[in-house]
């Protein structure tokens, strides 16, 4: 089962080595991670999509609060929103085109680029969402394709914040 | 205060009250050296940079206090790795410092260049690459309260040559403010509440130490609960001398090595209460079939280790001795309905080595020396047999008196710790315990010792083989034994001469007391060869299920 968690690191070099390096070292398996600034200028944020039973989750938030250098981790919850962007190069000839602009309008994506042979496509959206796009465009050719990791963030008054310390460890519900 | 970044290095470890320091000079480190050199710190010139790390390793071990060790950048560091990776395993405190090349050659692959910050990442509790001269003195201070502080473990500081040329105006931060680390000592009083009820219902309990209840300093709070709840107490290799070996309550070693006792307690435990144990691997064997009757509540000031290995009931984050302090201060007694003579009755199986006739059996040399030496000895251990018999038949009185690589099971930590030890508690007997190939494996640190003129007290265990390794060739590889036989060992008592240190072989009997004798009693380093049983094992083949137990671990 997959899993997203939002991470704030310290905006320092090497920090995301430090966090890369524990899930190669530790055997758990990252199935996307994206990193980036946030608010605070001294902060960036993480998220990670990790693949696991709840035990393994455990164990990643558990060894990603070890790291001296990581301030808050969270659970994003199932409900929120996530996105990812895709940028796909996808042959196009004057014979094709318009079926797969048509194509694109349907899933509210943008054509970013043209030349005779070739549409670069821009898509943002959660991780069907994309895949949805990228079966479809299979049947023109797929020449060249690049992909984000996902993004989360969750709804309402929900936020991943520095807003305690991460002592005071809650015995009862961070343990399994 | 105007001061070059060299300066501030060694105000620093000044400033952090460091009164020794282990290492190796190189190109890299010659302007620290140079500020060294006026300071009031005294430093360790080892033979080999891996020793340095081993060495403060020994001495934070012994004293409790931060080690300080130092190399040049490349191989220097690099020779560091297995000392760092030896302390973090066992969650040593330990200050690591190496050259660098200049900040503007990093990266370029310049002569003794090594990307150590990123080869260490995997055994540093955290590591710095120094960047800025004026960052030195909070880089400093926050090193020491990281590896000093909750789970304690190694730090790194790299420092380009430039950056200890620069200046800069020192200030000593009074503080650190670390915003992502703030470790939990006080225990939730929830689950302090939940622990006293599972105390009270149970019939059977067992306390279980590890290294956290050595570093946490908790002999006294264990005591007054395993007197006060009647629980006995068993110790994981790490946490011998949490608990006093020779109290009525101790049942010693557990695991795939334990005694037998402490096992079989496990097995009939219906409360396990552990104490700064991780239980490893080697603790526990398969651990579906593991403490399968109890309950188990978990007391660690690292929430990562709870849960990790086995599953744990009733899990507290906190501190073992500020923990253990507040629940003592609650109304808890048990009474016991015949535990105790039951696990007083499995102290009572005899376990030994096998028969020993070719040479001298190796559990009663310990058990010599364990009867023989002041109660405050410090024993170090290497790596091997000898280790676990010493884990099993050596009584242990007090905490950080049994120095042993537990985590890593670094064979060539022995001699090296021992110095460091010794040079951290010149008034303390340090006994080294270690095997012949152990030995050799450090042997160059012997110079050290005369050097230093630290009187370590060194009994070689020889079986002119890799013992482990030979006894797992013996029970499970048809006793065929290939490249475990030590050909070509020097005589130890020659080469003792060569160094100028005393020595001298026992190879009977009735000579095992003078030779734990002339150890003791000679002032200044001494090695006594006591020449043992070439097939003596850990535990003797007998088909029991322990044995079984056993081959699964060290195979």
């Amino acid at each position: 089962m997959k899993h997203i968690l939002g991470v704030l690191v310290e905006n320092h070099p090497g920090v995301l080595s430090k966090v890369s390096g524990l899930f190669s070292r530790r055997g758990f398996n990252i199935y996307s991670l994206a990193v980036g600034m946030t608010e605070d200028p001294t902060v960036s944020r993480i998220t990670i999509v990790v693949e696991g039973d709840s035990y393994i989750v455990e164990q990643v938030i558990k060894q990603l609060n070890k790291l001296i250098d990581v301030i808050k981790v969270s659970r994003i919850e199932e409900d929120s929103l996530t996105r990812e962007l895709a940028l796909i190069k996808v042959k196009a000839e004057p014979a094709t085109r318009h079926q797969i602009v048509e194509l694109i309008n349907i899933f509210r994506a943008q054509v970013v680029d043209i030349n005779k042979n070739h549409l670069i496509v821009e898509i943002t959206g959660d991780s069907e969402k994309i895949t949805a796009l990228v079966d479809m465009l299979k049947d023109y050719g797929i020449e060249e394709m690049v992909r984000t990791g996902a993004i989360a963030i969750n709804r309402g008054r929900k936020m991943l914040k520095d807003d305690r310390n991460k002592g005071g460890y809650d015995n009862g519900n961070n343990v399994l | 205060m105007k001061m070059t970044g060299a300066e501030a290095v060694v105000r620093a470890l000044e400033l952090e009250g460091v009164d020794i320091i282990f290492g190796y000079p190189g190109g890299a480190v010659t302007h620290i050296y140079d500020a060294l050199g006026r300071s009031s710190i005294h430093h360790v010139l080892v033979r080999n940079e891996q020793a340095a790390a081993h060495g403060a390793s020994g001495y934070a071990r012994a004293t409790g206090k931060v080690g300080v060790c130092i190399s040049t950048s490349g191989p220097g560091a690099t020779n560091m790795i297995t000392g760092i990776a030896t302390a973090y395993m066992d969650s040593i405190p330990i200050v690591a410092i190496t050259g660098q090349v200049p900040l503007s050659m990093v990266g370029r692959d310049v002569f003794q260049e090594a990307d150590i910050t990123g080869a260490t990442e995997p055994f540093t509790k955290y590591s710095y690459l120094v960047r800025n001269p004026e960052d030195l003195p909070r880089i400093f201070k926050e090193a020491f309260h990281i590896a000093s502080t909750g789970r304690p473990g190694p730090v790194l500081i790299d420092i380009p040559k430039d950056i200890a040329m620069a200046t800069l105006d020192f200030k000593y931060p009074d503080e650190v403010n670390l915003r992502g680390y703030k470790p939990t000592y006080m225990g939730h009083p929830g689950q302090i509440k939940r622990m006293i009820k599972a105390i009270e219902e149970s019939r059977r309990p067992l306390i279980c130490v590890g290294g956290g209840a050595v570093s946490s300093g908790a002999t006294e709070e264990i005591m007054e609960l395993a007197e006060r709840i009647k629980a006995p107490v068993a110790s994981t290799l790490m946490g011998i001398g949490a608990f006093p070996g020779d109290h009525h309550l101790s049942l010693g070693f557990l695991g795939q090595h334990g005694v037998y006792a402490a096992n079989r307690a496990v097995e009939e435990a219906d409360l396990l209460i552990l104490l700064g144990a991780r239980m490893g691997d080697r603790a526990t064997g398969k651990t579906e079939d593991f403490a399968q009757k109890a309950k188990v509540i978990h007391i660690d000031i690292d929430p990562a280790e709870i849960g990790k290995n086995i599953g744990v009931n009733i899990p507290i984050v906190g501190d073992i001795k500020t923990t253990l302090g507040e629940l003592l201060k609650k109304d808890i007694e048990r009474n016991d309905w015949g535990w105790l003579s039951r696990v007083r009755e499995w102290k009572q199986v005899h376990e030994g080595v096998g028969d020993c006739r070719e040479g001298l059996n190796p559990m009663e040399i310990i058990k010599t020396l364990s009867d023989m030496v002041p109660e405050n000895t410090i024993l170090v251990t290497d790596v091997g047999q000898h280790q676990i018999w010493a884990g099993r038949y050596y009584k242990t009185r007090r905490p950080r008196t049994f120095l042993t690589s537990g985590g890593l099971g670094t064979m060539g930590y022995g001699l090296p710790a021992a110095l460091g030890a010794k040079l951290g508690c010149r008034d303390k007997e340090v006994v080294l315990l270690i095997g012949d190939g152990g030995l050799q494996m450090n042997l160059a640190e012997l110079a050290t010792l005369v050097q230093e003129r630290a009187p370590v007290k060194i009994m070689i265990l020889n079986n002119g083989y890799l013992g482990m390794v030979r006894e797992i060739q013996e029970k499970i590889h048809g006793g065929r034994y290939y490249q475990t036989r030590m050909e070509g060992n020097p005589d130890f008592v020659k080469l003792a001469d060569a160094y100028g240190i005393k020595g001298f072989r026992v190879e009977s009997q009735e000579k095992i007391v003078w030779g734990i004798k002339k150890l003791l009693s000679w002032n200044g380093p001494i090695i006594g060869e006591f020449v043992i049983d070439p097939m003596a094992n850990v535990i003797p083949i007998q088909g029991g299920k322990e044995d079984e137990a056993h081959i699964r671990g060290i195979g």
